[in-house]
């Protein structure tokens, strides 16, 4: 089989799986729905009370998975790609941190009572305004270096921050809100955060996704990528405000989720022959499998205790991450 | 002219690297880049591609270096850099593939001028026969071969190496140093930058000695490699002969300190 079927084959098989976590996900859930009432409840014009939990609970719940699992899968791809390390992921730019510092803000200053929506668009606000900061350190001729260290720096001073606000909460019940929203769900959203996430999400994926010549040419460092005619200053934008606008977005309605950003391209990069290029559309599928696989389980493992997407994520993430470093090891031995 | 280049000056981290280098290459040329360590040779490389900042005209043919796109520069001169990265293990093919990006619009397919050129530069680098294989995976020179292979299928009139036969073995030096000769004599050109006095002196058609960040000597391996330049510049003395017809350079020792000529 050559390479570029084989490659078809795997988006396939992927795009196959998404679409059927998806229904997977809308139809499971407390209110024990059977599966074609379900489904027919979407598309019908009545208002009962299966309409509404599909329509208001379960497809926003749904979407989100999918949109936050591509997001996750895409930017975590085209970071591991750009900056040519494959420990990279969405994170380390200072977007989820700093997301979830905006987050914070509202919920401890109380504007989340008044008006719900400024959660996440405060989330989406500080995330912007942080990568505008990295860029302005890192410059435009940035090597990918300086764009780590200013990341890790913007980084840190957020999680200093948002440690800050849980040390000086007034009351009990806003540091237990904060932690648990840090904590990354998909519980209670509604059709309004879908809307409000998507315009980002597609700018961001627009941005990310033209990337895929230039990752390639990237394989060979940044200045023979630079004589084969592609300008890097296009590609440092394009890779930083496109990371910034869709995980932006994500962290925004979902909270922090790590490790599907770190891992996802890692599963894949073997099998579309490591190809940067190849990797952004199979790692976007595969980050919406994997989220919207770990939603699924959450939902399944513990109905009743509101156990959160980041925690289940980290924990089945963690072990299959060390599981890949020692097959790396053994390979490199 | 392919390349004319007047009064280029860099520096690096505020310190002069290069200081006012003017030359130009005429097709069919292959320019042998020699100098000592810190010369600025790897400067004036990266300076002609608009990797470093530096002040000074050069001219790509009838464009003005400083007003090309990157896709143009691009279809003009192709570079092998000195390391030989490559951040993921991506098949061989794949990778000399990348030397078409100049030409490919975005999201475009290989087209059979690509292939082509694609299989023109794997064979004329004896890579063919492991295509398939990942590129993290080969030897240092096999990696080499891989790499220059890229830049050949890159098409252009003009060829920029920085140290191309470093890691080779004698023989695919030997190898490496007739195909840029034998790219010179179909018309292109070709800038490598050599430590190898012997290789660059039987094979190159011109020498452009760098010390300093100037240019010090220009022109034929007879007339730049001279007694009296290595032990200025580089400070050796060097055996000289001739092989049927072209000169054979090795460096012996070094001068004694008493009678190296100070600058």
């Amino acid at each position: 089989m050559s390479d570029t079927s084989r490659y078809r084959l795997v988006l396939a098989a992927l795009a196959i799986l998404a679409t059927f976590l998806f229904l997977l996900s809308l139809t499971v859930g407390p209110a024990g729905l059977g599966f074609a009432d379900s489904i027919a409840a979407l598309f019908s014009d009545k208002a009962g009370a299966i309409e509404l939990i599909m329509r208001e609970i379960r497809l926003p719940r749904a979407l989100l998975g999918l949109m936050v699992g591509a997001t996750l899968g895409l930017s975590g791809a085209a970071l591991q790609g750009y900056l040519r390390n494959p420990l990279a992921e969405p994170g380390l730019i200072g977007v989820s941190a700093s997301a979830s510092l905006g987050a914070v803000i509202a919920i401890y200053s109380g504007l989340t009572i008044v008006f719900p929506l400024a959660l996440p668009l405060s989330a989406l606000a500080a995330s912007v305004l942080a990568v505008v900061v990295v860029q302005a350190l890192a410059g435009l001729r940035g090597s990918t270096l300086t764009i780590i260290l200013a990341g890790v720096a913007v980084s840190s001073f957020a999680g200093a921050m948002t440690s800050l606000a849980l040390n000086l909460s007034p009351n009990p019940f806003a540091a237990l809100e904060i932690m648990f929203w840090m904590l990354g769900s998909l519980t209670d959203r509604s059709m309004t955060h879908v809307w409000l996430a998507l315009p980002f999400m597609l700018v961001g994926w627009a941005m990310l996704a033209a990337l895929g010549r230039a990752l390639d040419a990237l394989t060979l460092g940044n200045e023979t990528a630079a004589s084969m005619g592609i300008d890097m200053r296009r590609v440092q934008l394009l890779a930083v405000f496109g990371t910034a606008a869709s995980v932006g977005a994500a962290t925004a309605v979902s909270g922090a989720i790590g490790f599907v950003g770190l891992v996802v391209p890692h599963m894949l990069r073997p099998m579309v022959g490591a190809r940067p290029s190849r990797l952004l559309p199979a790692s976007a599928l595969g980050g919406a499998c994997m989220l919207l696989t770990a939603d699924i389980l959450v939902r399944l493992i513990a109905p009743g205790r509101d156990l959160k997407l980041g925690v289940l994520t980290a924990i089945v993430g963690a072990p299959f991450f060390l599981w890949l470093v020692y097959r790396t090891r053994r390979k490199l031995a | 002219m392919l390349l004319d280049v007047q009064g280029l000056t860099a520096s690096l981290g505020g310190r002069p690297v290069l200081k006012g280098v003017s030359f130009s290459v005429m097709p069919g040329e292959f320019i042998g880049l020699i100098g000592p360590n810190g010369a600025g040779k790897s400067t004036l490389l990266r300076a002609l591609l608009g990797l470093t900042p530096a002040e000074g005209a050069v001219a790509l043919g009838a464009l003005d270096a400083a007003h090309v796109t990157a896709k143009e520069r691009a279809r003009h001169m192709a570079y092998v850099a000195q390391e030989r990265e490559i951040a993921w293990a991506v098949p061989v093919e794949m990778l000399v593939g990348l030397g078409r990006s100049p030409y490919r619009p975005s999201f475009a397919s290989l087209g059979l001028a690509d292939r082509n050129a694609i299989e023109a530069a794997m064979r004329k680098m004896e890579v063919d026969s492991f295509r398939e294989r990942a590129t993290t995976e080969l030897s240092g020179g096999e990696k080499a071969r891989v790499l220059i292979a890229r830049a050949l299928a890159q098409e252009t009139p003009l060829l920029l190496a920085d140290e191309p036969t470093a890691g080779l073995d004698p023989s695919h030096q030997i190898t490496l140093m007739r195909l840029f000769a034998d790219l010179a004599a179909g018309g292109r050109s070709v800038v490598a930058s050599l430590h190898d006095l012997g290789l660059a002196a039987r094979w190159c058609t011109r020498l452009l000695l760098i010390d300093g960040g100037k240019i010090v000597a220009d022109g034929t391996p007879d007339e730049v490699l001279t007694a009296r330049t290595l032990r200025d510049v580089y400070g050796v003395e060097a055996f000289f002969g001739e092989n049927s017809g072209r000169l054979v350079v090795q460096a012996l020792d070094l001068v004694a300190a008493d009678t190296r000529a100070r600058p």
